[in-house]
């Protein structure tokens, strides 16, 4: 008897231990870079990108410091950056790999016009032919300036109905296209992008978000009286934050104002990615939506509620890159919506922001501009990151081969990083190498692709073991049928008159 | 009691008691009669299909294909999951013992247990083909699992219901009306246990606390 109650004692300080441990392990400390596993579990990672330096006003050489700058935009090795307090758009030259140098600072122009200054340039595009198109947010214009600063043309508010003709005209964001069509994202409009011909005529808001509102507010606002209804916040489409123009012409478009509920229902999205249409084609294969960080409450930062997406780049392969203001982290995501990398932090060191504002890409590199600490930060990719564009752009070229060997090394770098198993694993997919290929697919759970090898591995199998199903099906039909004839037989032999005797 | 194991007919009870399962999810309105009215059934009968849906549960675990069951093995504990099945089920029948037994319920304590174990024979028998089914096939197929899953736990379910009318000896309305009594009953005793442990747990922090006044003091 007293042995029993031993054994449960050992039994009941296990579970306690058990519980106790639990508690213990869910407090960690997340490293500079990191990555969502398939359970959503933070996994440290090694860095793929890492500060090369940290550009202030002194760096770019200027006797008037910058001022809450906004917004910048790369054409080949030229970088414009938006000076908004100081009303000036600066034209820098990257001249070295780390070494900025001042071309031009852009604070007036000539021209037919009255205002021939800026007032809180808030954006610039250049075109093809090196127009520049810039959102002259504080003199509610977007302007265009041929290359030696002559004004062409401006485009104004929109003339449309639905919009308050009291309200300010305040074009935040713009971007545009090969034939000259202006996108603009404004203040206060939340009817989607403004979109202007080439010809500066206003031809219709594009891409309005979709309304977003949670079911206790809607049931409250069924019950709510007139008078109740009018004091309540309504439901409207969010604005905003940025958009971007990739390659191919697609509209990436962010917004950090979107609802917390709704992000979290899945019903409105942080990014999405326009057609002319104005449709959203994000594709969203990943695990978990591109909202950034999964966990909205106070870490180590300090700061709750989700990622608030500031700004949008996307890479030549097709990696866009988003920026979130309330972190001060960079999250990546491939073409599938999955995450490659996510890093940064608030902070006055390298490599950490105080309010990031704008973010741009010149190559691999990624730049990044504080409004508050009034600087740029450039990032390179290690060769942690670097290999993890090799292996993307080497599958997107068709050379699955060398993919896999990226992967491979990739692997070799971080064992706990998800995009490399898939990764390996839908090169052998592609080189009909299925059994290997089910094998990676499974230790990650990516069950779409396990089922496309395990398809074909299955059809191999049976093709390769054709005659062997056959004997075996075969045999199980034929061998009881011959023991019931050979039975059937015996018994009529047995029971047969001319045996008896 | 051990005398009984060398004896060639006490196997000969068990195995055809336990065959007897096969029977009783078949017919479930004459089976579940025979099941103690016939002496049918045995205990060992329904400890060994207790013990083999328990056995099917965690090797489920482990064998069934990523696409329809992923584990976060961190997060298992292995009792706690066997609990699952045992802790609702004791629950069951004492739940239901303790109403049907106000009521004219025929059955005891030990039937009622005997019984929901037979009925659970479904479970091992569907889950453990499907396990292994459920490594040759793909997303594309697989609504037949699904289905076939969903089939073995409603046969279940249905199963438990049939036995209990059987067992005492209820007419259907009357049985419908105490299994929704019995599943009430469930949540009565979660509420108590909970009441229980909360009420022990303060308790004992007060005479914990005493103790360390004491222990300031001296």
């Amino acid at each position: 008897m007293k042995k029993r109650i031993t054994k449960i004692g050992a039994l009941a300080l296990g579970v306690v231990i058990m519980a106790a441990s639990g508690l213990t392990a869910a407090a960690a400390e997340r490293s500079y870079t990191y990555n969502y596993d398939y359970w959503g579990d933070v996994q440290d990672s090694p860095d793929a990108y890492a500060v090369s330096n940290v550009y202030t006003s002194v760096d770019f050489g200027l006797e008037l410091g910058l001022k809450s700058p906004e917004g910048m935009f790369v054409k080949g090795d030229l970088l414009y950056i938006c000076d908004t307090g100081n009303n000036r758009i600066l034209e820098l030259e990257r001249v070295s790999r780390e070494k900025f140098e001042i071309r031009r600072i852009i604070d007036s122009f000539q021209g037919n016009v009255a205002v021939k200054t800026f007032s809180g340039p808030t954006d610039i595009s250049v075109s093809e032919e090196g127009d520049f198109y810039i959102a002259d947010k504080g003199n509610a214009r977007i302007l265009r300036l041929d290359n030696d600063l002559n004004y062409i043309m401006e485009f104004g508010k929109p003339i449309d109905s639905t919009l308050d003709p009291e309200a300010a005209y305040q074009p935040d964001k713009i971007a545009i296209d090969t034939a000259g069509r202006v996108y603009c994202s404004a203040s206060g409009i939340n009817k989607g992008l403004i979109k202007y011909e080439n010809d500066g005529v206003f031809s219709g808001f594009v891409g309005a978000m979709p309304v977003s509102y949670n079911w206790t507010d809607y049931i409250w606002k069924k019950l709510a009286t007139q008078e109740q209804r009018a004091q309540m916040e309504s439901f409207v489409p969010t604005e905003y934050d940025n958009l971007y123009m990739d390659r191919e012409g697609f509209i990436y478009v962010v917004s950090g104002r979107v609802d917390e509920d709704a992000l979290d229902a899945g019903t409105v999205s942080a990014a999405r990615k326009l057609n002319l249409m104005g449709n959203d084609i994000l594709v969203q294969n990943g695990e978990y939506p591109v909202y950034g960080d999964l966990y909205w409450g106070g870490d180590d930062s300090g700061y709750t509620g989700p990622s608030y997406y500031k700004d949008v780049t996307v890479l030549e392969n097709d990696i866009y890159v988003c920026l979130d203001r309330n972190r001060g982290r960079l999250f990546g995501y491939d073409d599938q919506g999955r995450m490659v990398f996510a890093f940064g932090s608030n902070g006055n060191m390298n490599g950490y922001f105080r309010q990031p504002s704008a973010i741009e890409h010149m190559g691999h590199d990624l730049l990044v501009l504080d409004s508050l600490d009034c600087s740029m930060t450039m990032f390179s990719v290690t060769e942690f990151g670097s290999l993890i564009y090799e292996a993307i752009e080497l599958f997107d070229d068709g050379d699955y081969d060398g993919s896999e060997r990226a992967w491979r090394q990739v692997m070799m770098l971080n064992g706990n990083y998800d995009l490399a198993y898939i990764g390996i694993g839908r090169s052998l997919l592609r080189q009909d190498r299925y059994r290997e290929a089910m094998d990676y697919f499974e230790l990650k759970y990516d069950e779409d692709n396990y089922s496309k090898a395990y398809k074909q591995y299955r059809k191999q199998w049976v093709e390769d073991n054709i005659v062997v199903i056959v004997i075996v099906v075969l045999a199980l039909f034929l061998i009881p049928m011959g023991i019931g004839k050979v039975k059937k037989i015996k018994h009529e032999i047995d029971i047969a008159d001319i045996f008896r005797t | 009691m051990f005398a009984s194991l060398k004896k060639k007919e006490t196997y000969q009870h068990y195995f055809a008691t336990l065959k007897f399962a096969l029977y009783c999810i078949t017919h479930p309105f004459d089976g579940f009669w025979d099941l103690t009215h016939e002496r049918r059934g045995s205990y060992a009968a329904a400890n060994t299909i207790l013990i083999l849906t328990l056995l099917v549960r965690v090797m489920k675990l482990r064998y069934t294909s990523f696409i329809f069951l992923r584990v976060y093995w961190e997060g298992i504990n292995i009792f706690l999951y066997m609990a699952s099945i045992l802790f609702p089920l004791l629950l069951w029948v004492v739940g239901n013992w303790a109403l049907t037994t106000l009521f004219d319920g025929k059955g005891r304590l030990g039937q009622v247990y005997m019984a929901t174990c037979y009925a659970l024979t479904p479970y091992p028998l569907m889950q453990f083909p499907l396990m292994v089914f459920s490594n040759f096939v793909t997303v594309d197929e697989a609504e037949f699992y699904m289905v076939l899953s969903g089939i073995s736990v409603v046969w279940m379910f249905l199963l438990i219901v049939a036995a209990m009318a059987q067992i005492h000896e209820y007419p259907m309305g009357k049985n419908l009306l105490f299994t929704l009594f019995s599943l009430f009953a469930m949540l009565v005793i979660i509420f108590i246990l909970m009441l229980f442990f909360s009420m022990i747990t303060q308790g004992i922090a007060y005479f914990m606390s005493l103790g360390r006044e004491i222990l300031f003091r001296l």
